[in-house]
């Protein structure tokens, strides 16, 4: 269960404000059913003035999300517009003694709804400019979004570098798997291939210099690809065949290498390591991120 | 006012004549049943005696064949990791798309790694499309992993069915029964599965404790590999105070098995009838002809459910939900999902799951507590109107609330 302040619950067992507001003069519709959360925010707003008078809410969500949009009704009745405009999702956390980083979205959802409501009473048109994505780093609530965006304009390559511009993965380093994930993906995305080189082990402690963004190198035709991948082979033939074994392109599909290992290399049980060695090679050689694999491993057509 | 538990698929309390076995092997049975001296072998003689407990709840032939690990997940991964080594010409795995983590999770890694992963669809109703799960059963297939039965719904799937299938093209056959071992009776001597996971802590037995059953005879790797403990498939120093837990909790079940199916039912549908028949717009999920005896999932629309749960949680009452929000996650339950349950509905899915332990003044307090709770929140909620003391559905409630996507 999470960890909710006593303000958080309060706000829950008693919203304030909750239900339809007849005189309202602004309304705010935003959220996600999908995520399971949903807000409408009515205010009435005193035309001369520009003060909220009365705010009201109907949230479709769990605890925090009803406690954030009763603690936004209470903050902004008797703000002026502009005044309103200026409370921030921090503001709202803080209102509430805090949010555990999962549910700060509730917070969001809270002054995108006010932002939505007070453009609706204006007559202006408002567009939603958030997107948001899976939590990845808990520690500093960063989600993949966020966290992709940062690599692709900064042309990130470690995971160093994206705890330097975005905080994500600088605190437990619990999510330094899913960050990889995420620069591993970019990378597959990009016309030409950057560099490419598996994070080291153990990241220093001291805080990370960003490299300067390496220029893409030149993507290798497919034919290319194929003879730069057969010298390879040729090259470690040699070693395999001193063990009464050998290897053999079958097929490549994408990033991945698929390769028969025959005599004695079929089954033995160094096969994985000489298929890390042989990928380690192929990686440097193609200066992209390649996958080696036996070639049992090849999909079947169902 | 005493707390009610109804969250018996999630965890269960460990029974005292359970804690009862268990604490001399804290103490004056501390041995390791390696040794040789008087310490070790009274230890071993009660591993023996709790694997042969485990080994008449789930009807194995052999005692060899049942193998303690740490639990439900261990034995998950093992059973499928094994599958893989052992058959390296054989590369795919089937299985659904309703699986537990520890076994979806395992699987996108595999598929990662290079794998191919087939996971069966399911119905409204959660139930396996069986023409599909046979046209998909070939020489490259390592291993079958289906649920006995679902954690969310209770809906049981047909293993050993499937696993006869499976057998018949000479395909292994695997099953997370963590929910189904001492719910319903099991007899695996008398089917074709090959590997089966059990979960100490969802029969009343402590956490940190579960058995693969592996069939004598199916090719077999190690996850663990070191000593020579469970004849060297599952290296570790025993955890023999939980193993003596386990086994005694095992014959409880056993003893049990009647009322699990009879008084536990019985209250389950009480509970279920006595909430479905005062709310409007919910429903049960999942295959209610057919699922564990214990376990009612309704769906409450228009709201969500940790709110529910919170509520729930101040009267003293425990339950789970398939709401994002439970999970930390940004969708609503896979189970739910897979089942093509639509999202205002989803979120609000309240999983109530009884045990032995429960009464019948508790189900009629929770009876009595859930619709007033669901009113609350409906209230509160863009989907729903009250208007002139009629209360219900905003007309066309999608298009009444269309929120932004944000």
């Amino acid at each position: 269960m999470w960890e909710y302040s006593d303000k958080v619950r309060e706000h829950f067992f008693n919203p304030r404000n909750s239900g339809p507001l007849e005189e309202a003069n602004g309304i705010g519709d935003v959220g996600s059913i999908q995520c399971g959360d949903a807000l409408r925010l009515m205010l009435k707003v005193e035309p001369e003035t520009e003060i909220i008078q009365d705010a009201h809410f109907q949230t479709f969500g769990c605890g925090s999300a009803i406690a954030s949009s009763s603690a936004l009704t209470e903050m902004i009745k008797g703000m002026t517009l502009d005044e309103a405009l200026k409370v921030s999702n921090q503001d709202i956390a803080d209102f509430l003694d805090g949010l555990p980083p999962e549910k700060m979205h509730c917070s969001v959802m809270g002054r995108e709804a006010l932002q939505a409501a007070i453009a609706n009473y204006r007559g202006e048109e408002w567009s939603d400019d958030h997107e948001e994505g899976a939590l990845i780093c808990k520690c500093f609530a960063i989600d993949a979004v966020m966290i992709e965006d940062v690599v692709k304009a900064n042309n990130l390559n470690t995971v160093e570098q994206v705890t330097f511009y975005t905080k994500a993965g600088g605190g437990c380093a619990a999510c330094h798997e899913g960050i990889e994930e995420i620069l591993a993906k970019v990378k597959a995305e990009r016309a030409g291939p950057g560099e490419v080189s598996p994070p080291p082990a153990h990241l220093p402690n001291s805080a990370a210099t960003p490299e300067a963004p390496k220029p893409p190198a030149t993507k290798l035709s497919l034919v290319q690809k194929v003879k730069k991948v057969e010298e390879i082979l040729d090259a470690v033939r040699p070693t395999l065949q001193r063990d009464g074994g050998d290897v053999e392109l079958a097929d490549i599909q994408g990033k991945k290498i698929y390769v028969h290992l025959k005599g004695a290399c079929s089954g033995c049980m160094m096969e994985a390591a000489t298929l890390g060695g042989i990928q380690q090679k192929m990686i440097e050689a193609l200066g992209e991120l390649v996958q080696v694999l036996p070639s049992s491993h090849m999909p079947v057509e169902v | 006012m005493n707390p009610i538990y109804l969250d018996n698929n999630a965890t269960t309390r460990v029974d005292p004549a359970v804690v009862q076995a268990m604490l001399p092997f804290f103490t004056e049975h501390f041995g390791n049943a390696s040794s040789i001296h008087a310490f070790g072998s009274e230890v071993g003689k009660a591993l023996k005696t709790a694997r042969s407990q485990v080994q008449a709840l789930l009807g194995a032939e052999h005692d060899s064949e049942i193998i303690f690990t740490s639990c439900g997940t261990e034995s998950d991964s093992t059973a499928i990791l094994s599958a893989l080594k052992a058959q390296p010409d054989r590369n795919t795995v089937i299985t659904t798309n309703v699986e537990h983590p520890a076994i979806l999770t395992l699987c996108e890694w595999l598929e990662k790694e290079g794998y191919i992963v087939h996971k069966l669809k399911v119905d409204k109703k959660g139930r396996l499309d069986m023409d599909e799960y046979k046209s998909l059963l070939n020489d490259r297939v390592a291993v079958v992993s289906a649920m006995w039965a679902n954690n969310e719904t209770g809906t049981i799937f047909p293993v050993v069915e499937m696993a006869e299938l499976a057998a018949a093209k000479g395909i292994m056959f695997h099953t997370d029964a963590v929910q189904a071992v001492g719910k319903i009776p099991i007899d695996l001597k008398n089917t074709k599965i090959d590997m089966l996971s059990l979960s100490g802590h969802k029969l009343h037995a402590p956490k940190g404790i579960g058995v693969l059953y592996l069939r004598r005879g199916c090719r077999f790797r190690p996850l663990l590999r070191g000593g020579h403990q469970e004849r060297g498939r599952r290296a570790g120093t025993e955890n023999s105070a939980s193993i003596v837990g386990l086994g005694k909790a095992c014959e409880l079940a056993m003893l049990h098995m009647e009322a699990e199916n009879t008084t536990v039912r019985r209250l389950r549908d009480k509970l279920e009838q006595g909430i479905l028949s005062q709310i409007t717009h919910c429903f049960p999920t999942g295959d209610v002809a057919n699922r564990l005896p214990n376990t009612s999932n309704i769906a409450f629309e228009y709201i969500e459910g940790e709110a529910i749960l919170l509520l729930l949680n101040k009267l003293g009452i425990a339950a789970s939900s398939g709401s994002a929000c439970t999970s930390g996650s940004l969708e609503p339950s896979h189970v739910m999902r897979a089942m093509g349950i639509p999202y205002t509905a989803a979120h609000g899915t309240i999983r109530f799951s009884l045990s032995v332990y429960n009464t019948e003044a508790e189900v009629d307090r929770v009876i009595a507590a859930v619709p007033p709770i669901i009113a609350q929140l409906r209230k509160l909620s863009p989907y729903w109107t009250e208007v002139g003391g009629k209360s219900g559905p905003a007309a066309n409630p999608e298009a009444a609330f269309a929120p932004t996507y944000a």
